[in-house]
């Protein structure tokens, strides 16, 4: 039980790890959202579970703050990329099959028109 | 929550009871003990808190309560975290990617939902699932940015793709 | 191994600091702050486990809590900014 739970937990905060890698590296705020949110709520849940298999008697408190973290984490992203969107920041955009120079010259244009 | 809904205020009952449960399941999870006490003091606050609160919580008439209502939210439930799983293995490998395989751009879905709370249920679950993110919701249209548009889709194929199944396990206990 | 999941979630705490501090927009520094609130509600529950006392998953809760209504405040800031901005 011990060992299953703290490797649980491993691997929640890998995932953290990776969102936090993902906010790092991704061109803009929406994608950023995405990553940011998505990466770090897996990784809350699996924290959430390690610790409930660690200390079983927990399992209530942790349960609201699971179903509680489940259910505001999506609605508040949501809230602020709905807020970004009508204060008219343009989504980064890509077209397909494009190399080299030109493709790094539409990036900074996207970037000096998102900003 | 009351991002989610823009001008369905009917006139409906109060949620009274349901939200006198909920309070109280809550409040049972908090203290974690079944001393006669607690439950007393309990179930005074309770009433209190949703005598209160009820007024404004017509958001949970949207949920329709039968004989497989447990049954459903648990089928949903696992579906849910499968797709959670998923979506992050997904990301994952788009994040540790040296050039990161992204398309990313808005694109609109059509939704099926009556309720309130269908449609934040549904929204929560495009925010959680592979590559998407819920923008901004109206009547039965939904803006989604997505990090990798596949190219040439209209509307039915993009409702397809992301929202159908999610709609069928909901119909299950959400109107 | 709890130690090593501790040292892997300081550093993304690091790297979020990074886009709250450097970040390009104003909207980086947001979604940086929604992230790192999270981190620190995974944070406080970690040491709900490392001092072996159940009081801190209470402060873990309330800490979500308050940062949800943070964020859902400042969204509706930006939005409201925008709108007055419209009418003139």
């Amino acid at each position: 039980m011990q060992l299953a739970g703290e490797i649980i937990l491993l691997i929640g905060a890998i995932f953290i790890f990776l969102g936090a890698l993902g906010l790092l590296r991704m061109p803009d705020v929406y994608n950023r959202i995405q990553v940011g949110t998505k990466a770090v709520t897996l990784g809350v849940i699996g924290v959430i579970v390690g610790v409930a298999l660690i200390h079983p008697l927990w399992w209530s408190k942790l349960f609201v703050i699971l179903g509680f973290i489940l259910l505001t984490s999506p609605v508040s992203s949501s809230a602020i990329t709905k807020a970004f969107y009508r204060s008219g920041i343009k989504p980064w955009t890509k077209a397909r099959k494009m190399k080299g120079k030109k493709k790094k010259a539409q990036k900074e244009e996207n970037k000096e028109t998102s900003s | 929550m009351y991002l989610y809904f823009g001008k369905q205020m009917k006139k409906r009952s109060s949620p009274y009871a349901l939200t006198f449960v909920i309070n109280f399941l809550l409040w049972l999870l908090l203290t974690a003990t079944f001393a006669i006490d607690e439950l007393i003091s309990g179930v005074i606050i309770s009433i209190i808190v949703s005598l209160i609160t009820a007024p404004k919580m017509k958001i949970l008439n949207g949920l329709n309560i039968h004989f497989g209502f447990l049954f459903g939210l648990l089928k949903y439930l696992a579906y849910f975290f499968y797709a959670l799983i998923k979506a992050n293995f997904d990301l994952a490998k788009r994040v540790l990617s040296l050039d990161m395989k992204i398309h990313p751009g808005m694109v609109e879905i059509k939704t099926t939902m009556q309720s309130d709370l269908g449609k934040l249920f549904l929204a929560n679950s495009i925010t959680l699932t592979p590559g998407t993110l819920t923008v901004d919701v109206y009547d039965n249209r939904m803006l989604v940015h997505w990090i990798d548009v596949p190219e040439h889709l209209d509307i039915e194929a993009t409702t397809k793709a992301i929202v159908s199944k999610f709609e069928d396990y909901l119909k299950e206990f959400v109107k | 191994m709890i130690i090593s999941a501790m040292t892997l979630i300081a550093i993304a705490a690091l790297f979020t600091l990074y886009r709250l501090l450097f970040g390009p927009t104003n909207a980086d520094r947001i979604v940086s702050a929604d992230a790192l609130a999270l981190i620190t509600t995974v944070v406080l529950i970690f040491m709900a486990l490392v001092f072996d006392s159940i009081l801190y998953l209470d402060i873990a809760l309330v800490y979500s809590i308050l940062s949800f209504v943070g964020i859902i405040a400042l969204a509706r800031v930006i939005e409201a900014k925008v709108h007055n901005k419209g009418e003139k």
